[in-house]
């Protein structure tokens, strides 16, 4: 198939490439946000409480915090890797930080360490994966187990009430800026940055190149077990940040916090534009993936869809979503 | 219609979008007989064959077998009309043994339940055994790329095919087994089988086939006899000109240099090669000979650092290196290009601006490691226009190229980096003729600019015609150095196959 299309477009060389208005229309980013925008159009109709402000402001709280792990999601998905810990790192995050602070420490010395071993973690498993030679897939899957384990022992099973966490820290949970919630900003600070890294970096291009094709990138010189190392690490250390922004929101640390985010997340970032087989993938697709599941749920729930309709509804869009990149991938080759 | 045609097809046209694949191709094959398929890349013979497979499907024209017409619409439907293909990539079961994999279409199409393993090894023992002397228990995994090619052939042959399609199957064999599977296809025409060769090598064409028809920008131009044509009238006919030289001019003896740019001394790898010492000289495109598994691209990719624990002396202009990794290597200015260009070589999903900035991507950054999109888009046109890339825009794929652009982009990739040795491993493996002989000016190009040039192939015309000095290794050793003035097969097959003589010590 691939030797055909190259064999083919010899005869094409003077095709001129696409203009900038086609290569607008080709990117995921487009389509997303046009299905997007259809959905709220539909929605405004269908109910009157869809297009208000607490209502927007909801769908955005129901993933900003999921977003920063779909953030590093998306980056290790594009170095070619996976991790099905998530859920359960952002769970051990709270009760690390939780534990701590009942301890007696301050809270944020608490959150700083439960980051740093969140980020251990993502070490460890970069060390199985580039070292031992493991696939990302059973590593994390492994951690997921072992992750939540530890949380349960952690806590015997039962949420942690922190009712004295001071209010200066759970307003990074609780708090706005205005009318904007301080989880919002942190969120939208967080993808920024790392969209710009991840386009504009040398640093993040070696992902893609890593990503995209291991061998090849080790042929220029790029180490590519430490970029790998290094994405599932950053993967890991969000997990933690988001597990601490969801303690203060809840004022509370939750062991059986998280279950089947992995697949939320993953989700998102393949909607989003991210390749299993790495190399593909933007923070900003990804984002909007993770949107669109979220209009999507809040529509469902809005129109008085039954929550086990909800994750079947789900399930199939990924399906679709997955299938129509599949067709038009193929056909741009 | 004359009546010992078994395949006809005539008036055939594909597109691919905008992209005229095959263009009113019409095309015959006789019973029996071993008919060239000539053309270069791009030319329409995949997608010709594809059709024929039924793994495309034409926009127009028809496909006749036995004056019948018939509609092939899947590899399946194309199986049961008799029709074998053996393509030229290989798509084996690495963890099976050879003989279930020569079995594997058989199996799939038998209604019986369970495996029967003795009859299966017997009958494997019985058709590999015309092939090869490997035990067909081993492991696919464990065998070389050209053994592996002999197992696609026996399973090519396990379907009962009356036409059988052979793309480049000589791309990856020695030239002992190439003479077996020629050995084998004259075997299956005395039988009445028809085959259509895919091949560049003229050579090939001229000694085993019966007639040969070539392609060029989706048309069939010419079908001959190969007693009425000759191997420049296929050639002219595959590029449409006249070529006046195939290979560019060689160093006269007066610009040669004594000035060495690099040398190695007492290299050795474990198991893979011993005390390998040679030096590359100014100005000189050096060429490594020697059949494939000798060792040529391990030495080659232990000098630069990409694979083994090497052990042993590189001194590149007069400083002795200390390479721990191949960056290193690269930063000291020695780069290798690869021979596998898909699997390696180039990253097919990215912009080839990002395929050529690869090597380095900080130079087109600013100091803070910020990529400055127009600096890299910048160099990508600059090296590409010193290559003579054929593209539409830098931000395309390489997966959009042709072959031989793919390979210039590779190159444009190892030049971005200003090399002082840029070692290349097959480089024009799978690339058209046009675009061989470009690639091949390049080289003696860069080579009169003073970086050394140290070029790998299988395809030995192509070294004697490329090269100024050939050294030849026989398993992992060095067996001697070959002078422009006595470049010929035999000089060089001699001692590639292990007879050392003391007067190649020159």
């Amino acid at each position: 198939m691939t030797s055909d299309a190259t064999e083919t477009d010899r005869i094409a060389a003077p095709v001129p490439g696409p203009a900038p208005l086609r290569r607008l229309v080709q990117m995921r980013e487009t389509g997303l946000i046009l299905i997007i925008l259809a959905l709220f159009v539909a929605m405004t109709f269908a109910s009157p409480y869809f297009l208000t402000w607490v209502n927007i402001r909801a769908m955005v709280m129901a993933f900003a915090v999921e977003g920063i792990v779909v953030v590093g999601m998306t980056v290790l998905l594009i170095s070619g890797g996976i991790d099905l810990s998530v859920g359960s790192v952002t769970a051990l995050a709270m009760v690390i930080a939780g534990l701590l602070f009942l301890a007696g420490i301050d809270p944020w010395v608490a959150s700083a360490i439960s980051i740093v071993a969140c980020a251990g973690i993502g070490m460890v498993m970069g060390i199985f994966v580039t070292r031992v030679g493991l696939h990302h897939f059973i590593v994390s899957l492994a951690v997921m187990v072992i992750a939540r384990g530890l949380c349960l022992l952690g806590t015997g099973g039962r949420p942690l009430g922190l009712y004295t966490l001071p209010e200066e820290f759970k307003f990074i949970g609780q708090g706005a800026i205005g009318p904007i919630p301080v989880v919002i900003v942190i969120f939208l600070v967080v993808v920024l940055v790392f969209d710009f890294l991840l386009r504009r970096t040398t640093m993040f291009r070696k992902v893609v190149y890593t990503g995209s094709n291991e061998r090849a990138a080790a042929y220029s010189g790029i180490r590519t077990r430490r970029v790998i190392f290094a994405t599932t690490t950053l993967c890991s250390a969000l997990c933690g940040v988001a597990g601490i922004i969801f303690m203060a929101r809840f004022g509370s640390a939750q062991p059986t916090f998280g279950v089947g985010m992995e697949l939320n997340v993953i989700a998102a970032a393949v909607i989003g534009g991210a390749s299993l087989s790495g190399g593909q993938g933007t923070i900003f697709g990804a984002i909007l993936g993770a949107a669109l599941l979220s209009v999507i749920s809040s529509s469902l729930a809005l129109l008085d869809v039954s929550v086990y309709w909800q994750d079947i509804i789900r399930g199939s869009i990924l399906l679709a979503a997955v299938t129509i990149d599949l067709y038009l991938t193929r056909k741009r080759r | 219609m004359t009546p010992d045609v078994l395949l006809r097809v005539h008036g055939l046209s594909k597109s691919f979008g905008p992209v005229q694949a095959l263009r009113d191709a019409s095309f015959d094959l006789r019973r029996g007989e071993i008919h060239a398929v000539a053309g270069e890349n791009g030319a329409g013979k995949s997608t010709l064959m594809n059709i024929i497979d039924g793994i495309l499907q034409p926009d127009a024209g028809t496909i006749e077998i036995d004056g019948k017409p018939v509609r092939i619409t899947s590899p399946t439907v194309a199986q049961k009309l008799g029709i074998g293909f053996l393509h030229q990539e290989i798509a084996l079961c690495p963890d099976v043994s050879i003989a279930e994999n020569i079995f594997m279409a058989t199996t799939s199409a038998s209604r019986r339940f369970l495996m029967n393993y003795r009859e299966l090894k017997e009958k494997a023992r019985r058709m590999f055994g015309r092939l090869s002397t490997i035990d067909p228990e081993t492991l696919v995994r464990d065998l070389s790329i050209s053994q592996q090619q002999l197992v696609e052939i026996a399973k090519a042959l396990t379907l009962d095919c009356r036409i059988l399609i052979l793309d480049e199957p000589t791309a990856s064999l020695t030239e002992a087994e190439a003479q077996v599977l020629f050995g084998i296809m004259h075997r299956l025409s005395a039988r009445g089988i028809s085959q259509i060769y895919i091949s560049h090598r003229m050579a090939e064409i001229f000694e085993h086939c019966d007639r040969v028809s070539v392609f060029r920008d989706g048309r069939s131009i010419m079908t001959r006899s190969i007693a009425e044509t000759s191997p420049s009238e296929v050639v002219n006919a595959m590029v449409g000109r006249v070529l006046d030289r195939l290979y560019p001019e060689k160093l006269a003896p007066e610009e040669r240099s004594d000035q060495v740019i690099l040398s190695v001394r007492n290299l050795s790898e474990r198991r893979r090669f011993r005390n390998i010492s040679f030096d590359l000289r100014k100005g000189e495109i050096l060429g490594i000979a020697g059949l494939i598994g000798a060792g040529r691209s391990e030495i080659v990719k232990g000098i630069c650092r990409l694979e083994g624990e090497v052990t042993g002396e590189v001194v590149l202009d007069g400083r002795p290196l200390s390479l721990c990794s191949y960056r290193d290597s690269v930063r000291a200015g020695l780069v290798y290009l690869s021979e596998d260009r898909k699997g390696d070589g180039v990253f097919l999903d990215l912009p080839i601006a990002a395929n050529v900035s690869a090597l380095r991507v900080e130079q087109v950054a600013t100091r803070l490691g910020l990529i400055d999109p127009r600096r890299e888009a910048g160099q990508a046109r600059a090296l590409g226009a010193r290559l003579n890339l054929k593209c539409g825009s830098v931000a395309d794929s390489a997966s959009s190229l042709s072959g031989g652009n793919q390979q210039k982009v590779a190159l444009a990739k190892l030049l971005s980096v200003t090399p002082r040795v840029i070692f290349l491993d097959e480089p024009t493996r799978g690339v058209d003729v046009g675009a061989k002989s470009e690639i091949h000016r390049i080289l003696r190009q860069l080579a009169r600019d003073g970086v050394g040039i140290v070029v790998i192939s299988s395809e030995l015309p192509e070294l004697i015609g490329l090269c100024d000095r050939l050294i030849v290794v026989h398993e992992g050793e060095l067996m001697g150095e070959v002078p422009a003035e006595r470049m010929t097969e035999q000089t060089v097959m001699h001692l590639a196959s292990g007879l050392r003589s003391q007067e190649e010590f020159a």
